[in-house]
């Protein structure tokens, strides 16, 4: 396994809500970053900040990883789980919510 | 690089000769796109490997920010 490979893997094996993005959650730079941010914020999901613009290698790396070509990129357990009109679409039909019910990560309430 | 609408429609189509395909230039500069494409290839495929295969189709092309949606229709009640 690549170095990139091995620390995405731990990256996304070792936090529950991962996002690889352009930026960080403070500052994304990037709308289509903006936009998955948002949609965590509000439902109040802590996730871990992958910013892909200072690591040329990871910004690749996770393209190959996935074979999905456009960052940001979602995941959750360690599954992937879109980029940001994938992830734009499960929230507004409620897909993601449930996933993440499912995961033990958003409460019923 | 921008890319011409038709040739995006053009490859699109190529693609997914079965599909119904719209595209949409939301800035208006051959660069920010927005495709919807519907087609009984999706069926059965998870909604990542749906865009996998658009992906796939615009590999030679390096469109600055693309917007996909796909949706299936079943080959049964397809025309």
């Amino acid at each position: 396994m690549s170095d990139a490979r091995q620390q995405i893997d731990e990256l996304v094996k070792g936090n529950d809500v991962v996002v690889f993005m352009k930026g960080t959650a403070a500052m994304p730079m990037c709308g289509f970053t903006a936009t998955v941010i948002q949609i965590l914020n509000q439902l109040s999901i802590p996730f871990k900040d992958v910013n892909v613009l200072i690591d040329p290698t990871l910004r690749q790396g996770v393209k190959d990883y996935t074979n999905w070509p456009t960052i940001p990129q979602l995941y959750v357990k360690g599954e992937f789980i879109g980029g940001c009109d994938i992830v734009r679409e499960m929230f507004q039909n409620g897909e993601l919510q449930t996933l993440l019910k499912q995961k033990q990560l958003l409460s019923d309430a | 690089m921008p890319i011409l609408q038709s040739d995006l429609e053009n490859c699109l189509s190529t693609a997914f000769p079965s599909g119904k395909i719209v595209v949409i230039d939301t800035a208006g500069d051959n660069d920010h796109y927005q495709v919807e494409i519907t087609c009984t290839t999706f069926e059965g495929l998870s909604r990542i490997q749906q865009h996998q295969k658009v992906y796939a189709a615009l590999k030679d092309y390096d469109i600055h920010a693309l917007s996909i949606k796909t949706n299936y229709i079943s080959g049964e009640f397809h025309e």
